[in-house]
């Protein structure tokens, strides 16, 4: 071991990324300090460097949710950055503060040490980058909009992070079919102002729709407010173009509502969690821009009328019902608490949004004074309130879309995404007030009730490894017990990887194992996420 | 004194919606595009109906001038919790032309037919920006005005207004009958709910044309042209301090 590699062993790795900083800013070093930087290098020693935020009370294996021991991937080299530099001119960054916030997830619950930030702006230079890591075994974290809520966003070692942010080109639109082709990193907001302009609207829309990227929405298979009308991506994505882990390009862009020739390979990237390939582009069929959209505020005694009003809504509202939405009254104290936006109507156990879109509005209207004065004489509704103009339709709507927000005020969150038989869906929510009692500071039940999705929130002062021992497995098994899914539309990420067999059999896991090495034999695509441990 | 309130309240584009000027550049353009009510009318009409929940004012009249489509505006208002509406009928090249000076016209002789006590209006509307038709009013009828209030107090056969101004809040009282323009602080309109929604739509809408009322709407001003603010340029990035200079210099700024 020469004198420089000692020296590296006793530095902190402030020292390479103050070399690191030196590289990105004046290009190339000279070739004597190339050779020192080189020597210098990492040792095995090392290892312990990377902040291992995630263990466990008692190491890494004892939490589920914790993650597992870095898998040997090779560490990013002075080579590695050249080869980055060359290849994405001023967009490979390796500036911490930059690198910083890609780093960490939204909910500020997970954090990675990644020293490395790739922004392509092509496919083809996606291509080049998986090329490479993959012949150098380099993992590799793909990241949109770094909205999603289990962790599975961000690097849990040092993967280098692959982020689409700058790939925001739309590629095509065709006004009759209302097909949208566009590449991967375009924020979904932005896309639903283009097609607004003409006539359109995305088939899907969330609360994060201001950061979160379409790519993301495909990878994670991402629900939403508007599935209750246009259904899943599963069904609206007619073609994606993907980048494998080896840089080969699989096109399969294709803009047809028809095609039955083949196995249907998109299907089994949406909702994949990026780690069977990069998505670099998708197109999508969006319907048109309703002429007429309402929105009704609610307001319930119990969840039982709540279910007879979503029956009488389905009955009378039928075709032009677009979302079915519900919180509960703990929901509401914190969206008054916390960001101090007052009740439209007066205080309930339950609040219900209902939209409706439609073609008339003189038929909707009329459909809907039909709907609300049969819901109100037959007291299954106490009170409510109407919106039809744009900017109060935004209010109504933000009672609802700003109920994770209001909860991230509150103190760490724990959140939980199930899906369950309509009836269950709030006895989960006060079995669990229940069971966790004092040791709590909020229990909330909020979610898309007309798709049988609750979202479960459990807030407390600070992260609480003993709370987390109550609630998890509790509410898996709970679940499990109704032949429920643990994860609606979350998806799995690095928190709920483990808990994959609460929902699925051994034998659909181990084809999934199978599928993962077929495509990723090196692992390289987001490891120690969204499969679980027990399938290496 | 009648105790009656009459509140006006205009029908105007959605504030959330985006303006498009036509391609002839007379005007914006209006038709399929989401209108509302002007957002200090609400206010107006917020004011009107927390008086009538007091018991200092004894009915509400809610008032608009305009096409067909005006009586979706007086419905909100009658849901918010006016008793009843009065749609002054203009339409045509008439609405086009009609102004501060033809409404406020039509509101005085309104508030003589009616026994009007008080006339509430927002302090001015977010398509014209005008902030006239409310003093008009009350230079019409000869009345005390009471503009810009952020806080409305009747007392006995007065009232005392607070006003936002400039250099902060001036309190002023003034006799009945008076003119009051809403400012944005005055309070936050409540939602319509449910069973007042109901209730609206069996409260009457009075129909009258502005013939009727003798008033003349023949207007002395003509629209030139109506264009986009100009477009807003690009910024520009530079990766070092003598990059900005550089080009602070070059485009002749220093």
């Amino acid at each position: 071991m020469n004198a420089y590699v000692m020296l590296g062993v006793f530095q902190t790795s402030q020292k390479l990324r103050t070399s690191l900083r030196l590289l990105s800013r004046a290009g190339l070093p000279p070739v004597d300090l190339q050779v020192q930087l080189l020597l210098r290098g990492r040792s095995p020693q090392s290892a312990t460097f990377s902040r291992e935020l995630h263990l466990g009370p008692d190491g890494p294996a004892s939490s589920p949710a914790a993650a597992p021991r870095r898998l040997p991937f090779s560490r990013v080299t002075v080579e590695d950055l050249t080869f980055f530099g060359k290849t994405l001119p001023g967009r490979a960054i390796t500036d911490p503060d930059l690198v910083q916030s890609s780093n960490e997830d939204w909910l500020k619950s997970v954090r990675g040490s990644s020293e490395v930030l790739l922004r392509p702006q092509t496919t083809q230079e996606v291509s080049q980058i998986l090329s490479y890591c993959h012949s150098r075994n380099l993992a590799v974290n793909s990241q949109g909009g770094n909205t999603g809520l289990v962790g599975g966003s961000v690097p849990v070692y040092d993967e280098i992070i692959l982020s689409t942010s700058l790939m925001n080109s739309i590629l095509s639109f065709d006004k009759i079919s209302g097909i949208l082709t566009c590449q991967a990193g375009c924020v979904l907001e932005n896309l639903s102002l283009y097609l607004e302009e003409r006539d359109y609207i995305m088939p899907l829309d969330l609360g994060a729709k201001g950061s979160c990227q379409i790519g993301g929405n495909v990878a994670t298979n991402a629900g939403g407010l508007r599935l209750l009308r246009y259904g899943s991506l599963h069904g609206t994505v007619l073609g994606l173009e993907v980048v494998l882990a080896d840089g080969r390009v699989l096109d399969c862009l294709s803009t047809l509502r028809k095609d039955n020739t083949g196995y249907d390979l998109k299907q089994l990237f949406i909702g994949s969690e990026g780690t069977l390939g990069v998505i670099t582009a998708v197109s999508i069929l969006c319907p048109r821009k309703p002429k007429s959209v309402n929105v009704v505020f609610l307001g319930c005694e119990t969840f039982d009328q709540l279910l007879k009003t979503f029956q009488l809504c389905k009955g009378m509202l039928g075709e032009i019902l677009s979302a079915f939405e519900f919180l509960d009254s703990e929901c509401m104290r914190l969206l008054n608490t916390h960001l101090k936006l007052a009740n439209p109507i007066s205080d309930c156990p339950f609040y219900i949004v209902i939209e409706t879109s439609g073609s008339d509005s003189d038929h909707d209207s009329q459909k809907l004074h039909n709907f609300l004065e049969e819901a109100m004489t037959s007291l299954l509704v106490t009170d409510g309130t109407v919106a039809t103009e744009e900017s109060k339709i935004k209010t109504l709507w933000s009672m609802r879309e700003r109920v994770t927000e209001a909860l991230t005020h509150d103190g760490f969150t724990y959140k939980y995404d199930i899906s369950l038989p309509v009836e269950r869906i709030y006895q989960l929510v006060t079995d669990m007030r229940e069971h966790l009692g004092k040791r709590a500071r909020s229990v909330v039940g909020y979610g898309h009730v007309g798709d049988g999705n609750l979202h479960l929130n459990v807030t407390s002062p600070a992260k609480d490894p003993a709370l987390l021992a109550s609630i998890e497995p509790f509410i898996y098994e709970w679940t499990a017990k109704f032949q429920g899914s643990i994860s609606a539309e979350h998806g799995l990420g690095l928190k709920k990887r483990n808990y994959i067999y609460y929902s699925k059999s051994r034998p659909a896991v181990a084809v999934m194992g199978k599928m993962k090495t077929l495509l990723d034999p090196k692992g390289i695509l987001n490891p120690y996420k969204t499969l679980p441990d027990d399938l290496k | 004194m009648s105790g009656r309130v009459l509140v006006g309240v205009k029908r105007v584009i959605d504030y959330a919606v985006k303006i498009r000027v036509k391609p002839d550049n007379t005007g914006v353009v209006t038709d399929g595009v989401k209108h509302s009510m002007n957002p200090f009318c609400e206010i107006a009409v917020e004011e009107a109906v927390k008086l009538k929940e007091k018991k200092l004012v004894k009915e509400v009249v809610a008032v608009s001038c305009g096409p067909q489509q005006s009586q979706e505006t007086i419905r909100t208002a009658l849901a918010m919790g006016a008793d009843r509406g009065i749609h002054v009928e203009v339409s045509g090249k008439d609405y086009e032309t009609l102004g501060p000076l033809q409404v406020s016209k039509i509101m005085a002789a309104l508030a003589k037919k009616e026994d009007a006590q008080i006339i509430i209006l927002g302090k001015q509307a977010i398509d014209d920006d005008c902030n006239q038709t409310g003093q008009m009013t009350a230079a019409l009828l000869d009345w005390p005005q009471g503009t810009f209030a952020s806080e409305v107090t009747l007392d006995g056969d007065k009232i005392k207004v607070v006003r936002e101004i400039d250099g902060g809040l001036e309190t002023i009282k003034i006799n009945t009958p008076a003119v009051l323009t809403a400012d944005l602080r005055l309070n936050t309109p409540r939602y319509a709910t449910l069973p007042n929604i109901m209730k609206a739509k069996k409260k009457k809408i009075a129909n009258v044309k502005p013939a009727d009322l003798g008033v003349n709407l023949t207007s002395k001003l003509e629209v030139l042209r109506v264009e986009d603010p100009p477009q807003r340029q690009a910024g520009m990035k530079v990766e070092t301090v003598e990059d900005l200079v550089g080009k602070l210099k070059e485009s002749g700024k220093v």
